[in-house]
Order: structure tokens, then sequence, then C-alpha cells
């Protein structure tokens, strides 16, 4: 057989057949040199020769298909803008590897040419479904900072709980929601929706907005919980119950799901280890690993839970993980309007160096600052006036040094690593968010399986873009 | 960092007999490795009041304080945070280039948090004897995250490791830097694979090398972009919006107090 190196041609005279045709084709090839071509003095070359039939006769002989599938960044299953790169042999994923930094939008960056308060606004559109636990993990981080851990207002770590419980189940919602819609199921989707609904009304009672809050502020909260809210949460916790009742119906025992996700997407202990995987996927494989009760913060030990754990280490587990968190939540939420009722006060910090000066309240032409506060600062105080000045425009300083207060959040563990040069301004704030680490467990939890199971098991890691490129 | 005093504030109040203390319980420990407590001096702030945009009126323009940050602790740093460098000191041994004296310059206790400045060369045996041994056991490197003090000269570029044992509950901070100039610091994917899109991460925002990292690529940036964007000498961008007749002018162009 002629190899690449023996097989050197030299360039032929215009007119005369190229070589390496197919000498059994004789007159028959139909990229030969035709009578045309020869008075056209036109030189017609054909791609042959080589190892060329080599690779040919062994790829035929193999039955291998080996092809390199690109999918995504704009794919229904890829949770947003997440590229995966596929290679497969016929049906089976031999090789994945994830793409991302489609949504990079230099968050971390923006936040360094804004004040420390500011950066809420920034962060809360990290990981677009889990907004308050990036608010309150920064705001911990400057906390600690400002070394005020201590002196946030009971109230305000309790509708901080609050909150969380509810983005919590709220993300969760999404996840199941948007996974079961990728296998195809779209009631899955539309009861999720509907449900995440509920949750979203009580956000906009709260805060004004539906996502990206910015509702947790250095200090405390921005707000206290307007009236009539707890009645409304208290309303919304049954029906929540139902609808997850529901979510459980259609999944649990639903064979199609199970066919789908038991043993699909499998990463144990030591796999989830070596990756650095934390959240549901860890808990998947037994470990009840949750910084809720091994680390706690805003008071999450005095409140009663389970931290959920399965044991079979796959997709359809962390489903059923999903879902009972949902229900550790609820219980979470009842707790907190429990104490809510009972406890009164502020919900921001008292030092009024760095409390945010003004409340908001709604009048007949909008939301605005209050009244009250207007009529002191434009009427009666001229120092309340320039404080106000100083604190919205320049923002309070924080002492120099570095903090890193990691939260659970809803895929895992999230953490700010917030650095302070002593200025008004983050000096770096760079954010550990669960989904951009777990992502790096799509070769571990595909490879091997079908292409079809790989929407599966990033499902089961349930990235946000949104928070894995900031 | 005890090597350029040239950069060193003076320490607020001298701690008499240090050296001796650190003789006696450490006597194979170099002292410079303990013995600085004064704060470290990461950079320079001018005037008093902050803005930076336009001439400065308040006559407190030439007024220059340092930016220190938390110098070394003192023994006993308390909480877990003595069974873990203990434990460290004895997994390092007290011989060859990766002593437990020369390998961590220096540590720090600031507000709850133990963080352990690590020599660039020794981060990979640090890291093996924090992940491997049974006292210490820090199974997962929850992150790379970089930060760049363009003030700290011969020290611009810093990568922070965050540790954590779930079989102790316990966390570390490492910290390990490197000039501007000779931006490489060894890997840590060997022992932490889950370190592979973090330190990408870094390489791709700050310019930090990590050597012996599988494949070191931009992973947020496109591959053919120029420049590190995290970096403090990288400009934010951004053009003036007009809005109702007024202009907004970029952040970085805005009038400041920083």
């Amino acid at each position: 057989m002629a190899t690449h190196e023996e097989t050197v041609y030299e360039d032929v005279p215009a007119g005369e057949d190229s070589p390496g045709l197919d000498p059994d084709l004789g007159a028959n090839d139909p990229y030969a040199t035709t009578d045309a071509d020869r008075e056209d003095g036109a030189r017609v070359f054909n791609a042959s020769g080589g190892d060329w039939g080599d690779l040919v006769d062994e790829a035929t002989a193999l039955h291998e298909e080996r092809i390199v599938v690109n999918m995504g960044p704009q794919h229904p299953s890829t949770h947003g803008v997440l590229r995966l790169i596929l290679e497969l042999d016929g049906e089976t994923v031999t090789e994945a590897r994830a793409g991302i930094g489609y949504l990079h939008t230099g968050i971390e960056k923006n936040m360094e040419y804004r004040s420390w308060v500011q950066g809420v606004t920034f962060c809360t559109r990290m990981d677009y479904l889990t907004p308050m636990f990036q608010e309150a993990t920064y705001c911990l981080g400057i906390e600690r900072l400002l070394g005020i851990e201590d002196k946030i207002p009971e109230r305000a770590s309790i509708i901080r709980v609050l909150m969380m419980e509810l983005t919590r189940i709220n993300s969760h919602l999404v996840c199941l929601g948007t996974g079961g819609m990728e296998l195809g199921a779209t009631t899955v989707m539309t009861v999720g929706f509907r449900e995440r609904e509920r949750i979203l009304r009580i956000f906009e009672a709260v805060t004004g907005l539906r996502m990206n809050n910015a509702y947790i502020r250095p200090g405390g909260v921005a707000q206290d919980l307007p009236h009539g809210c707890l009645d409304q949460i208290h309303a919304t916790v049954p029906e929540l119950r139902a609808g997850l009742r529901e979510l459980e119906l259609l999944l649990n025992e639903n064979p199609i799901l199970k066919g789908r996700t038991k043993e699909v997407g499998y990463l144990d202990l030591a796999g989830c280890m070596a990756l650095g995987i934390t959240g549901p996927i860890l808990r998947s494989t037994g470990l009840p690993h949750d910084l809720r009760k091994s680390q706690p913060y805003c008071g999450y030990e005095t409140y009663d839970f389970e931290v959920v754990t399965r044991t079979g280490a796959d997709a359809y587990d962390r489903i059923r993980i999903r879902l009972d968190e949902m229900y550790e939540s609820l219980k979470i939420i009842e707790q907190c309007v429990e104490r809510l009722k009972k406890v009164h006060g502020p919900v921001m910090v008292e030092d009024k160096k760095i409390a945010w000066p003004a409340q908001l309240s709604v009048g007949s032409d909008g939301q605005g600052n209050s009244l009250d506060h207007i009529r002191e600062i434009m009427g009666t105080s001229m120092e309340s006036l320039i404080h106000h000045f100083k604190l919205v425009t320049e923002g309070f300083r924080v002492p120099a040094g570095q903090a890193y207060v990691p939260i659970e959040s809803p895929k895992g563990e999230l953490g700010a690593h917030v650095v302070s040069d002593g200025g008004t301004r983050p000096f770096r704030a760079h954010f550990r968010d669960p989904s951009f680490n777990n992502l790096q467990a799509v070769a571990a939890l595909s490879e091997g399986g079908q292409v079809a199971d790989v929407i599966v098991a990033v499902a089961s890691i349930d990235p946000v873009m949104g928070g894995v490129d900031r | 960092m005890s090597d350029k005093p040239a950069e060193k504030a003076t320490p607020p109040e001298p701690v008499t007999g240090s050296e001796d203390l650190h003789a006696t319980d450490l006597d194979v420990t170099e002292a410079n490795a303990y013995g600085d407590t004064a704060p470290v001096r990461i950079g320079e702030r001018q005037g008093m009041f902050g803005p930076t945009k336009g001439s400065d009126t308040t006559g407190y323009g030439g007024l220059r304080t340092p930016i220190l940050f938390p110098g070394a602790a003192q023994k006993p740093y308390g909480g877990y945070f003595d069974e873990v460098t203990a434990t460290l000191e004895q997994a390092l041994g007290d011989t060859g280039d990766t002593a437990y004296g020369s390998a961590i310059e220096r540590v720090v206790v600031d507000r709850g948090e133990l963080t352990l400045h690590v020599r660039r060369e020794a981060l990979p045996t640090v890291a093996r004897a924090m992940r491997d041994d049974p006292a210490l056991r820090f199974e997962i490197c929850t992150g790379v995250s970089g930060v760049h003090y363009p003030g700290e000269v011969g020290r611009e570029l810093h990568a922070v490791y965050h540790l954590l044992s779930i079989t102790h509950n316990r966390r570390v901070r490492l910290e390990v830097s490197a000039p501007d100039s000779d931006a490489t610091i060894p890997s840590v994917v060997d022992t932490w694979p889950a370190a592979d899109w973090h330190e990408r991460e870094t390489w791709d925002m700050f310019g930090i090398i990590f050597e012996g990292h599988p494949a070191l690529t931009r992973i947020l940036m496109p591959d053919d972009w120029p420049g590190h964007p995290q970096r403090k000498d990288y400009p934010l961008g951004g053009i003036p919006v007009e809005y109702k007749g007024g202009t907004v002018p970029p952040p970085d162009e805005r009038r400041s107090y920083n």
C-alpha cells in the first residue's frame, strides 16, 4: 500500500491527465479531465492518493461512526448559552466538554466601580434564579469586613432567611420545570412555573421586583415587610405544598422519568470531592453536607429542618432531593412567619454611618422616598440632608481586609470573596458560583452515556449561565 | 513582607520579646516567617475625602496614607487555627525548600479567618499536605480568586485559594503572590482537579500563568482577547449615555469618593 511519504506527484504539464485517478475507472471517471478542459488548458486535480484510502478502509473495517457535535450555545436543552462539544461514537458520547463564557458581562469588574451598596444591584443579577443568595453572601462578607456581624437586627436576619428559602423553592421549581421540559414533559414545566409565580408574587410585594431584587443590603434588608405580607405568605405555603404534591405525583414514580434519569449522570462521592461539587449533587451521594447545618449563618442553627440525602448518586435522586428540600424550605418559611409575628423592630443595623438613610413608600405619584424623610431632610435638618447626600453618593468606607462568607445556595456552596482597600468601593469582589464549579462535572457525568443522557446530566447539575459566566 | 522593610509601615505597637518567644516556640522556624506583626502595606491613598476627578480644593490633596492589610498574627491564633498550623508544620517538616518556616511566609488571622501566605514555589507541596494529612484533610478547594494589588511592588498578583474540609468542618485560605514581571504560580490541579476552571478564570482575568495546568486557556473571554480584564490597569470601558438632555459619563469617569 502506498503511504503518504512515498506518493510524491510531480506537477504534470497542462493537457495531460493528472495522476492519482483510479485507473480502474478509465473513461468512466466523472471527475477526469475532459476534452473541454484540455481545450481550455485547464488543469484538473483530483483529491486521492496519499493515505486517504487507508483511512477509509480502516474506518469501514471498524464500523466506527465518530463525529464531533457542537451542541449550543443556542440550544433549548442546554440551560441558556452553554456550549457542549460532544464526541460521539454512534449514539454514545465518548468525550464531552463544556464551553462557557457566552454570558460573561463583567459584573465583578463593574462592581469595583460602584459603591458597596450599589454592588448588591450587580451581584443579584449573576445567577438570576437565586438573586437573594448572591446578595446575602455579598452582604455577609461586607458585614464581616465592617465587624457588624453581631449587630444585624434579629428581624432582618429572619427576613433574610425567609427570602432565601423562598428563593430556594423558586430555583428548584425552575430546575425541575425546565429539566422536565428538556425531557419532553411540558406539564412539569407548567406546574413548576405556576408554583413559582406564587413566590414571585411574594417577592413583588416585598421588594417591588420579581427578580434581581437587590433587597438584602449591607447591614440588613432594604425595607421591612409590607402590611399583609405575612398573611400572604401564610396563605401561599399550603398552595405551594399542594403544587409540590402535584409535581411529586407527576415525577416520583413516572416510569418515563425513571427510565430517563435512573443511573444516569452518576457521580460518586470521590468524584464529587475531586471536582469540588457541592449542593444536591453532593447530597445525592449520601453525604449530608449543608452549610446551613455545618457552618450556620443568619441564625440557621435555630431553625428546625432536615438535610435531605439519598444514595443513588444519579439524576433521579437529585430530582427527589430537590423536591424534598422544597418541603424543608417550606418548614423553615413557616417558622420564619411565626417568628416575624413576634419579633419586631428595625431591619437595618443601628449604625447611621452604614444604614441606608431613607425608607421607601408608595405615594400618589409612585414609589419614592418616604414623605417623612423628605420632610426631615428638606424642611427641618440640614445635617440630615448632608448625611443622606454623603451616604447615598459617596457611600460608607469599609476597613481594609478580605472576607469570604459562603452560604448554601440551591446549587451548592456560593461565596463572595470581598476585598476592601478601605475605600467606598469593593477593591475586588469575586463570586464562587456553584454552577461554575459544578459544570466541570459535565464530562464525568455524561461520558459513556447516550446523547439524550447528556441533557439529563446537565439538567441535574442545574447550571444557570448568568452565574457561571458572571 | 519582612524582606522589604522599606514598604513596611511602622508597627503601631512593637511587641517586645516576640522574637525570643518564637525562638523558643519554633526553633526551626525562620524568624521572618512569624516575627513581623506589622501591618502589610498594599498601596497608598491620596487626599482625605477620596475624589480623584478635578482639582482638589480641600487642602488635604497632598496627604498620603498607606493602605494597610493585617500583618502576621501571634500565637496562639485561637480556635482550630493553632491545630491546623501545627499539623501543617509537622507535615512539611523542618528541612528542605518546603520546610514550614520557608514555605509559609505569613500566618494572618483576621476577622475570624485564617490566611496562610504561601511562598509560590512551595504551593504544590503545601497543597498536597493540606489535602492528604488526616488531621488537615482539606478535600475541597472551593475556588481560586485573583486579586491585583498594583501598589504592592514585587507582589502585585495574588491568587487566593479557599479550602474547605468537610471532615473537620474547617476553612482555610491560602494566598500566593507573584510579581507582575514573572506572573507564574504553580498549578494545584494535580491536587484538586476542581481548581481547573478556577485557574483558567484567574489566568483569563489576571494573566497569572499557572504552571503545570493541563490546558490553561481563556474561559470567559474570547480566545483572541487582548489583555486581562480584571487587572487594575485594564480600563472598565463604556461610553457616555445621553438621557433627557443630560449626559452621564461612563462609570470610571464619574466623580467618585473612593
